[in-house]
């Protein structure tokens, strides 16, 4: 099975882990340094509140590490705080990792009152539930990033690499096909942690 | 029972797991309880220590400080309505709040009824201190829950008892052959569908906070432990001698409960926290407004 360790340090981790459990990985949770001492195949960012997930990643020392793995090729898997902690720019504040050649703006849609669900086109697939939960909204996309998804022209969803990032969130949804398809397309199972 | 608008404003509720949601009275203390990592702050004029030393009726904030409140920050901003008052929570819905609690701190305007909180598009918080409360509060469409503990107090008991009775109720539903549930859910004074759902998946159908009392990291630390989702901070934060710090501690202790030595670094040189009154020793009985 491959690995999916789940950035465990605030917000929708839970949830992401029953995702990429129902979508066949083996998940476990990363609250500290020493939980990815052990080999492991993917990284997955859950929603949350970005700003306090950030100040988290440091308090921990876990940004170097994570930082040094992203870096050196390891897929990521991020929506909404997650997407805010990879894009190289976000407005009014400083990148995280800045790894993902995209600018967000965060809570772009307004308060609780606006968010809302809709059903699209993702990532090939027709038909995808997307709840928008105080989403960012991407207003820049750099050049070799490809749009997986938008709404009202605008992209949702972004990928370049081993890198998908999400504005919505499909793991809040039953729908599979986007984990499962990013599971079997980007993440090599290579980690024999838990032979 | 869930439709899409319940969906959205349960699904916000569990991305504020694991953090802690901060009472703040201005724009700058909004702003301390962001740097320090809170997920949400609560906009009110006073706090609960101090509505509790004020004494007489406390009511919803003025909707322009709860705005001022709304601009200082990114992270979402809850505020309190009354327990029945459907207008202050309208007046909260209209101003764009995130996340409105219908809060025994404030003096309730109605002595039976709670709002009908399935009419609104804006979420709602309600306090519960059983399994009944809180499927109750659930049935009238609120998207989340947290413990009522004694506010304003730095007492953590009740807030403990609160957490342990629901925790216990929900074993014990869970535990029940399926043609129990009717009985129960006649003991309970609850609907029968929220309480199967209790029964067929050992949980809440909605993520429940803990809150009232909590004055420390170890506080905070301990109410995870006992299955908290994380932490509302009233009084506690801004009524000790270093906020900033103490806010901080709060947050690191909520995400790393299990780690002792780092709760023991946590709730070093924290300074003076809250003076605190014993939750027996006070004569107005929050807890005990809206069942």
């Amino acid at each position: 099975m491959k690995r999916v360790g789940v950035l465990a340090l605030q917000g929708a981790f839970a949830e992401m882990m029953a995702a990429f459990s129902r979508a066949g990985a083996d998940t476990f949770e990363i609250r500290s340094a020493a939980d990815i001492e052990l080999p492991f195949d993917a990284l997955a960012l859950p929603g949350g509140e970005s700003t306090a997930q950030r100040r988290l990643l440091r308090a921990t020392d876990l940004f170097n590490p994570l930082m040094e793995r992203i870096a050196a090729g390891l897929p990521v898997f991020a929506t909404c705080a997650g997407l805010i902690l990879l894009a190289r720019e976000v407005e009014g504040t400083d990148p995280c990792f800045g790894v993902l050649d995209v600018t967000v703006r965060r809570n772009a849609y307004g308060t609780q009152l606006d968010s809302f669900t809709t059903v699209g086109p993702c990532a090939g697939f027709e038909d995808v539930e997307m709840p928008f939960i105080r989403a960012p909204s991407i207003v820049r996309v750099g050049e070799g990033v490809d749009v997986l998804a938008s709404h009202d022209g605008v992209p949702t969803a972004v990928a370049c690499g081993h890198i998908a990032a999400f504005a919505f969130h499909p793991e809040v949804t039953s729908d599979t096909r986007v984990i499962s398809s990013y599971l079997s397309t980007h993440v090599r199972q290579m980690a024999h942690g838990r032979m | 029972m869930e439709n899409e608008r319940s969906k959205t404003n349960r699904d916000l509720a569990r991305m504020l797991k694991g953090g802690v949601i901060m009472d703040v009275t201005t724009p700058d203390e909004a702003k301390i309880a962001e740097d320090a990592g809170a997920v949400a702050v609560m906009a009110l004029e006073r706090i609960p220590a101090d509505i509790r030393a004020a004494g007489g009726v406390a009511r919803m904030s003025d909707p322009e400080m709860i705005l001022r409140v709304k601009e200082a920050v990114t992270i979402p901003v809850m505020a309190k309505c009354r327990i029945g008052h459907i207008a202050e929570a309208r007046i909260l819905e209209a101003i764009g709040i995130d996340y409105i609690d219908e809060s025994e701190v404030l003096s309730p305007a109605d002595d039976v009824m709670h709002i009908d909180k399935n009419r609104f598009r804006a979420p709602f918080v309600c306090g519960a201190r059983d399994l009944g409360e809180a499927l109750r509060r659930i049935a009238e469409g609120a998207s989340m829950l947290r413990t009522k503990g004694e506010p304003g107090t730095g007492d953590v008991v009740q807030a403990v008892r609160h957490l342990r009775r629901i925790e216990a109720d929900i074993r014990r539903i869970a535990s029940l052959r399926e043609d129990e549930l009717y009985e129960a859910a006649k003991e309970l004074s609850v609907p029968i569908d929220e309480l199967r759902f209790v029964h067929e998946n050992g949980r809440l159908p909605v993520v429940n906070f803990a809150a009232g009392g909590v004055a420390t990291p170890a506080d905070a630390a301990l109410l995870m432990e006992l299955g908290a989702e994380g932490v509302f901070v009233g009084s506690g934060i801004f009524k000790s001698g270093d906020p900033a710090k103490r806010a901080s501690a709060i947050v690191r202790a909520v995400t790393g409960w299990e780690d002792a030595k780092l709760l023991a670094e946590v709730s070093s040189g924290l300074g003076k926290a809250m003076v605190g009154i014993n939750a027996d020793e006070i004569k107005l009985i929050m807890e005990e407004r809206g069942k």
